[in-house]
């Protein structure tokens, strides 16, 4: 187990770097204590799977270092930093048995015979592979073979931290829910440092208690699940968590006020510069009232899910989304609307201003 | 370690250019030079061997025997195959693994079991000694190894495609030339890669089924080697003009290479 | 996995390759045992043997002798160009200006005709005159292939190596390609040594191509003819008459169509028995049959 702490990390695939898009990752810091569990959240082609590699050793970073308990590793190859890393579709030895394919760091590592048979048996009983331990490997399903490559990492009792890429990405929806719970068991079981690189916002949100979000080589948030969705700190983070994402709609800063729409939008967050080149407004479809006076907006749709109602609405800045409950009445037509103070918030250039 | 690993494919491809050089080196040299000197590189740089062959037209239309014969056979068998891959790929019919089965066999056939019966049969239709006959005959082994690559790559494009293009309203012919062939073109690139490289390099048909119309370079080759005088400087120029068209098509599917045998069809 | 829609009407696609392999196939076999089970007095009089020609090949020491050989080749040809295509493919770059000119260079040997392959190797192992003959005469070994059968089969083999060996190469590198990063990734992570990757990753997915350059390269020796006939003419004596030489000397040479004809029928034979097994081997992994 250990801290992980990434400095002023950058990485380009590249010889040289022209502009900013030629890097992969720009100016990375992070800080991640023993034991927990975070994720790395963001679309394709962020950067997460870069700087998952360069946590493991796979890849050497262009700029920075990677600290693990304050001990320098950036040099470090995969083994010396004694890591275990599961990747996006299973990744087995075909030929070996199942229980074979467990035993194959640990003899690499000249454990003894009895500890190996031991330590394949705990963590086939725990991932619940015992019934298949003599079975050939190929022969198993897409999550049974997840299992095995987790196997694999999991035997080892010296690994710092385990990675996941995108584990989940073969395998079948409904079983998706039966290993995302599985993983969480694991990590409150045995407190390994475990970072889950994913682009799927429930699979982050569930399993992490801090989730790194990522955007074009760039953090642009760590927090808790609640606070990525309460307070984003950037229009990513706001659109890209939340189903439906945070609205984001062009205004203007006046007096370190919102002016939208003609209206005044009162926050609670204190906007003190205002030279950007695009000032937005963020607020959550969750928290958006109907009231007599406000913004003016026109429902164009209203879709019933069942748990909840989410209604398209249009204005002159672009349209809104609300969520209301099953029960709400929704006046159609013209409407007005308020947003929640509390969750307002100002963007300058995408990023919150406060 | 990656010092030593360079070393290997190095050696390995000296070993292969050796040969091939010695070759050149030999073309370059007058027969008497050959035979009474030896030397890595001409004493007598000579260009009269690779005169002859370009004035004389025993020679020179050997090659262009060759090229035809090799031209019609790889237009032939790329053009029966492509329906035929596609039928295996699409669909399902009476006999169908059988006829691929049987169709790989005729890839595996001695040419040594065929070389006396083709002579008499197409003795028998007049086209002995003919280009249009050694194209036919090399479609034994062709045609074969044509279906199965062109399968491969047809059976890498989704029918979705197929079926949007109906939906779209395309007629089969439409859709099949341009729609799906431009899909595949690199598949047809390499089919046609090798069917020129099997035509080509054949030669026990060729050399049976021709007598001096049609006659490939590399009949005429050896039949210099077997009279006397032994004019090996000629035999080298020879040789190593036949080097060329090889080159010459490999170097244009380059890139197609390593895709061609990733498809493991060879 | 293509979903095939059943459709006999697919036939029709397939007649122009049926007919033109058909008519190059069926024709020539019909007349093949025709003359396997007749005597010919050579003006087209026909005379009904039944089997004797069977029986005389099969129990003709000839054969044996050609047949004999032809194995030993074939097996020492297996066992030299596999292991070494394969370690050359694994040594091979796998990114960068390497790549297309190791591709190219391996692949001319494959482009040459092989009456010249086996003209060039005449010439280069000539003992006064060629390369290969001149050093190792110089260097203290009495070498002769013209002359001596050791030499000759050495020199065969020698060129077919080097004719050959790239096809598997080539084969073998297209297969190590198509290995996913994360397997040798996961093995770096796992401990795992040189040897262990090669025996537990790479080996196992190389089994198609592998079995596909197995297939080929059993064919093709087994059916070798030009590149021997150039080089060596089958001698010194019958040292490397190998079985597709023989052949030919019996049917075009002698006109012993009978004969012939017969070890024709019974060389397809072999060779189709030998293709089925791998064909089903082969097909049985991609789940078709």
């Amino acid at each position: 187990m250990a801290k992980i702490t990434l400095k002023n990390l950058s990485h380009s695939y590249l010889t040289k770097q022209n502009n900013d898009s030629d890097w992969a990752l720009r100016g990375v810091d992070i800080d991640w204590k023993d034991g927990g569990a975070y994720a790395l959240l963001g679309p394709s082609g962020c950067g997460k799977t870069t700087l998952l590699n360069i946590i493991s050793g796979l890849l050497k970073p262009t700029e920075g270092e990677v600290l693990f308990d304050d001990k320098d590793v950036t040099t470090l190859n995969p083994v010396e930093r004694d890591i275990a890393q599961i990747f996006q579709f299973p990744v087995i030895y075909d030929t070996m048995t199942v229980y074979d394919n467990l035993a194959f760091p640990l003899k690499n590592r000249g454990l003894s015979e009895t500890e190996i048979d031991s330590k394949v048996k705990e963590i086939g009983e725990m991932l619940e592979l015992t019934s298949t331990l003599n079975n050939k490997a190929s022969g198993l399903t897409a999550d049974g073979k997840q299992k095995i490559s987790l196997g694999r990492g999991l035997v080892r009792s010296d690994v710092n931290v385990i990675m996941f890429d995108e584990p989940l990405t073969v395998i079948d929806p409904h079983l998706k829910w039966v290993l995302r719970s599985k993983l969480k068991e694991l990590h409150q079981k045995i407190n390994r440092t475990m970072i889950y690189v994913t682009h799927d916002q429930i699979e982050a949100l569930t399993f992490a208690d801090q989730v790194v979000v990522m955007h074009e080589g760039q953090i642009v948030q760590t927090g808790t699940p609640v606070e990525l969705f309460e307070k984003p700190k950037h229009t990513f983070v706001g659109h890209f968590i939340g189903s439906p994402g945070m609205n984001i709609l062009p205004c203007e800063i006046k007096n370190g006020q919102i002016n939208f729409e003609g209206k005044v939008l009162p926050t609670n967050t204190s906007i003190k510069k205002s030279n950007f080149n695009k000032t937005q407004v963020g607020i959550r479809p969750e928290f958006i009232n109907f009231s007599n006076d406000g913004i003016a907006v026109k429902v164009k749709r209203v879709n019933d899910t069942g748990r909840h109602k989410v209604i398209d609405t249009e204005c002159n800045s672009g349209s809104i989304k609300i969520l209301a409950s099953p029960s709400t009445q929704i006046p159609s037509g013209s409407v007005h609307i308020t947003f929640d103070q509390k969750y307002t918030y100002a963007y300058g250039d995408n990023w919150i201003i406060e | 370690m990656s010092k030593v690993k360079w070393l290997v494919p190095t050696i390995y491809i000296v070993f292969l250019m050796l040969p091939i050089y010695w070759l050149l080196n030999m073309s370059f040299k007058t027969t008497t030079e050959i035979i009474n000197v030896y030397s890595l590189w001409p004493q007598d740089f000579t260009l009269d061997n690779y005169k002859t062959i370009f004035t004389d037209s025993t020679w020179y239309m050997g090659y262009v025997n060759s090229i035809t014969y090799t031209v019609f056979n790889t237009i032939i068998s790329v053009s029966a195959a492509l329906p035929a891959a596609y039928a295996f790929s699409r669909y399902k019919f009476l006999g169908d693994k059988h006829l691929f089965f049987w169709l790989l066999t005729n890839r595996m056939a001695p040419p040594a079991v065929f070389a006396l019966p083709f002579f008499q049969f197409y003795s028998s239709v007049n086209l002995f000694d003919t280009h249009i006959a050694i194209a036919l005959s090399h479609c034994l082994f062709n045609i074969p190894l044509a279906v199965w690559i062109l399968e491969g790559f047809m059976s890498a494009v989704p029918k979705e495609l197929d079926e949007t293009a109906y939906v779209d309203g395309y007629s089969f012919g439409r859709f099949f030339f341009k729609i799906f062939i431009p899909t595949i073109a690199a598949g047809i690139g390499i089919t046609m890669f090798f069917c020129f490289m099997f035509s080509w390099v054949e030669l026990l048909l060729a050399k049976t089924l021709t007598a001096t119309i049609a006659k490939p370079i590399a009949a005429i080759m050896t039949r210099t080697s077997s009279t006397s005088g032994y004019e090996l400087g000629l035999l080298a120029a020879a040789g190593s003009l036949t080097i060329i068209p090889g080159a010459v098509v490999i170097y244009f599917v380059r890139n197609y290479i390593a895709k061609g045998f990733a498809m493991g069809r060879v | 996995m293509m979903n095939k829609t059943l459709n006999q009407k697919a036939w029709l696609f397939v007649i122009p390759v049926f007919v033109l392999v058909a008519f190059n196939a069926a024709v020539p076999l019909m007349t093949v045992v025709n003359y396997s089970f007749q005597e010919t007095f050579g003006s087209n009089v026909f005379a009904w043997e039944g089997t004797r020609w069977f029986k005389e090949i099969l129990h003709s020491e000839r054969f044996h002798a050609s047949l004999g050989r032809q194995i030993i080749f074939t097996f020492i040809i297996l066992l030299i160009q596999l292991p070494l295509g394969i370690g050359i493919a694994l040594t091979m770059p796998k990114k960068g200006w390497g790549v297309p000119v190791c591709l190219i260079l391996m692949s001319m040997p494959l482009l040459i005709p092989w009456n010249v392959v086996g003209a060039m190797w005449n010439i280069f192992a000539l003992p006064d005159i060629g390369f290969l003959g001149h050093s190792l005469n110089s260097i203290g070994f009495d070498y002769n292939f013209t002359q001596q059968s050791g030499d000759a089969w050495f020199t065969t083999i020698l060129m077919d190596v080097w004719h050959w060996t790239s096809l598997v190469v080539l084969l073998s590198y297209a297969g190590l390609n198509s290995i996913q990063p994360a397997y040798y990734q996961a093995a770096e992570i796992d401990g795992a040594s040189r040897w262990d990757i090669f025996r537990y990753i790479e080996l196992p997915k190389m089994k198609k191509v592998l079995t596909l350059a197995i297939l080929l390269r059993f064919m093709d020796s087994f059916m070798i003819y030009t590149e021997p006939f150039v080089l060596t003419g089958g001698g010194p004596g019958n040292a490397t008459n190998f079985l597709s030489l023989d052949l030919v000397k019996m049917a075009l040479g002698q006109f012993d169509l009978g004969p012939a004809a017969a070890m024709s029928l019974i060389y397809f034979l072999i060779v189709l028995l030998i293709c089925w097994v791998f064909y089903s081997i082969m097909m049985k992994d991609e789940g078709r049959t």
